[in-house]
């Protein structure tokens, strides 16, 4: 995957309030840019859950955000890194229902149906990152 | 420090205290902006105080820690003035600048008497500073504090505002959902609508998400908890206030919301809850 424009705005996810902040930043950034309100909920409900994996099974990262020009579509970036045990089997995580945590075990994959890219790349005990963009022609 | 040259402080400080606070107001007038008469004469007052204090304890002590009990008169009167200046829309710099900028006429006394002791006047001017920036610090320690405490109390208030249960009708409960659906929160809600489903004896309770704007698995997931509790206690649920975005990303996360009433509006799911509890409303012009 290509990376995105420089500029990219970083945000630390180490607290329930990260998460708050995230979602209100992804709302403003789509919001400017233009994208619909459908678009807009999808993606901030997808940062939503992939910022409390982060939280939760990377015990706390960063995201990026960073807007894409590909004209004649824009698109945003979310980046989500974390430094935490890695996914021992990213097919399995990926599967509807299934969760180590307790959780409802949808969250990764409804990430992947709500956005238009998604990526995953880990590494068992070196960490994980998820990249997921969203586009619209303008 | 030796006990001698604080008490040259404290004999320095005796008899001079008007000349002090004058040099100080001075200064300040040059140096601060938002300057004016009401709080010149509140400051020349509580410095003038503050001066009376450290002439009378520092004799007492060779510590400048101000946790040591003999300071405790003196950091209330630094409580107040830093309350005071928070009142004054003053910043924690400019708070402390104030206490800061006592030092200088003091050192200048300082030279005055001790011209030919040049290593008293060293020490002196050392123990000095140390005094005077933990007397300021300390106020912006208390600056600091205030702040939190507002936050907080803040925190706590929104913790109980926004979670109120209502009764519509006989038997029929709602509860308002508005902002995020975290933790803590959530737990609240939980709590006060199964008790309130006790008191009660409600059979309905309709939750309105209308205020909520995003609704991820983890929101979901409480909702449902909360349903299948409600449940256990004899009562049904309905969600109500879903917004055609909202019901499109719960569609794409795949949360199955299909065992559980869903409404569009709180109208349409109150009439769901009449017909249930049995009651109904007419139009009494038709």
């Amino acid at each position: 995957m290509k990376t995105a424009e420089s500029g990219a705005v970083v945000m630390p996810l180490y607290s329930d309030e990260d998460v708050v902040r995230l979602r209100k930043l992804v709302r403003e950034e789509l919001a400017a840019l233009g994208f619909g309100i459908v678009d807009q909920t999808k993606m901030i409900t997808a940062a939503s859950e992939l910022a409390r994996n982060t939280l939760k099974y990377g015990k706390g990262g960063e995201c990026h955000l960073g807007k894409l020009n590909e004209s004649p579509k824009i698109g945003v970036e979310l980046v989500f890194t974390d430094d935490g045990p890695g996914i021992e089997d990213t097919a399995l995580a990926l599967t509807d229902g299934y969760t180590s945590g307790g959780g409802l075990g949808l969250g990764l994959s409804g990430a992947k149906k709500l956005s238009d890219e998604f990526h995953l790349e880990t590494r068992l005990g070196e960490g994980t990152t998820v990249t997921i963009r969203k586009w619209k022609f303008s | 420090m030796s006990q001698d040259s604080t008490l040259q402080l404290a004999g320095l400080i005796k008899g001079n205290e008007a000349a002090l606070v004058d040099e100080l107001i001075t200064a300040m007038r040059n140096k601060l902006m938002r300057f004016d008469k009401a709080s010149e004469s509140e400051i020349r007052q509580q410095t003038a105080q503050l001066l009376k204090l450290l002439e009378l304890n520092i004799p007492k002590t060779t510590t400048h820690n101000l946790n040591d009990s003999i300071w405790a008169e003196t950091k209330q009167l630094l409580t107040e003035f830093s309350h005071a200046r928070v009142k004054q829309g003053y910043t924690p710099a400019e708070t402390a600048s104030i206490i800061f900028s006592l030092k200088e006429p003091i050192f200048k006394l300082l030279r005055a008497s001790l011209t030919d002791q040049p290593q008293q006047l060293v020490e002196e001017l050392a123990t000095t500073t140390a005094l005077f920036d933990s007397l300021g610090l300390y106020t912006i320690d208390v600056f600091q504090k205030a702040r939190e405490m507002v936050i907080s109390r803040q925190q706590q208030e929104l913790l109980e505002l926004s979670t109120p249960v209502v009764q519509l009708w006989q038997n029929v409960l709602a509860l308002p959902l508005i902002g995020t659906l975290d933790s803590a929160r959530t737990q609240v809600v939980m709590e006060n609508l199964l008790q309130k489903i006790v008191e009660t004896g409600a059979l309905i309770a309709i939750i309105d998400i209308t205020g909520v704007p995003t609704v991820d698995t983890l929101v979901a997931q409480h909702l449902l908890k909360t349903i299948a509790a409600a449940r256990l206690m004899g009562a049904d649920c309905i969600i109500s206030g879903i917004r055609p975005q909202i019901a499109q990303t719960i569609v794409h996360l795949g949360v199955n919301l299909e065992d559980v009433i869903t409404k569009a509006t709180l109208a349409d799911a109150f009439v769901i809850a009449l017909k249930k509890t049995g009651a109904s409303i007419t139009n009494s012009a038709a």
